[in-house]
């Protein structure tokens, strides 16, 4: 069983390579039963999405 | 270079653009971008050099942008590419430094996890609803800003040399002189950081429940 410290370097490398089927299917259990992976899951990718968009200016335009 | 020496050198011809032969505005994006190249090249001489043709290259086209934002993001888009360039011409710069300090950035794991590896209850994420809202918002930027910009050094650089620059994994190892594991773990910590510190200063100011 995966710890939250483990899920989190999976989530972490599953930005930079494909991972494999043993892993996404330690992560998947994981990510059922734990909500702050689960959440931390989905902020990881939109910390690349806001990064790309920082590197477009996106911040320049902001206004509210 | 100087702005003077630019200037001699007639590079400014954009008159009209809101601009970048400005002397204040050109002394703060210059400065800016300085910082920017330097922590990512390792050197004064190397960051001088990106910048310098950054600028000239940005001053050559300069007529091309009507706003000081566009500007802004046009000029560190020549400088991204001068980075990456001067990166991969000249591979291996820190390699003891960048073992050092990723010994002293393994503290941040204890603060977040238990011995057991499982979230220590304060430091669990929070469910952010939907955050690509935030994307137009400036208080969530003056946010990302200063938690990008307290990153450790080599999380700052390899973060930035990856979602900024956006380099490859096998070509940021060549130029940082580190092993695809290094690379991941220091990449982990990165998202982390930054992850819990736009928790602390974004989302929970927000006043949201979580």
């Amino acid at each position: 069983m995966l710890n939250c410290q483990s899920v989190t370097r999976l989530v972490s490398e599953a930005q930079e390579r494909r991972l494999s089927v043993s892993e996404k299917m330690g992560l998947k259990v994981h990510l059922m039963m734990c909500s702050g992976c689960r959440n931390f899951s989905h902020q990881i990718p939109f910390l690349r999405q806001a990064m790309r968009a920082f590197a477009q200016g996106e911040n320049e335009k902001a206004t509210k | 270079m100087t702005f003077d020496k630019l200037k001699a050198e007639g590079v400014d011809a954009a008159v009209g653009a809101p601009s970048i032969s400005d002397p204040e505005l050109l002394k703060s994006l210059r400065s800016q971008m300085l910082k920017f190249a330097h922590l990512q090249l390792g050197d004064e001489q190397s960051a001088e050099d990106a910048v310098q043709e950054a600028l000239i290259g940005a001053l050559k086209n300069a007529a091309a942008f009507r706003g000081h934002a566009a500007l802004k993001t046009w000029v560190f888009a020549i400088l991204k590419n001068k980075i990456a360039d001067s990166l991969r011409q000249k591979k291996r710069l820190g390699e003891a430094s960048a073992l050092m300090q990723e010994r002293e950035e393994q503290e941040d794991l204890h603060e977040l996890f238990n011995a057991k590896g499982f979230w220590e209850p304060d430091e669990r994420p929070a469910a952010w609803g939907n955050p690509q809202e935030a994307l137009h918002q400036s208080q969530f930027w003056k946010v990302f800003e200063l938690c990008l910009e307290a990153l450790p050094g080599q999380q700052a650089r390899v973060f930035m040399m990856r979602e900024y620059i956006e380099l490859e994994s096998d070509e940021i190892c060549a130029s940082v002189g580190i092993s695809t594991s290094n690379l991941n773990v220091i990449m982990h910590r990165a998202r982390l950081r930054l992850r819990e510190c736009l928790e602390n200063n974004w989302h929970q100011t927000k006043g949201q429940p979580c």
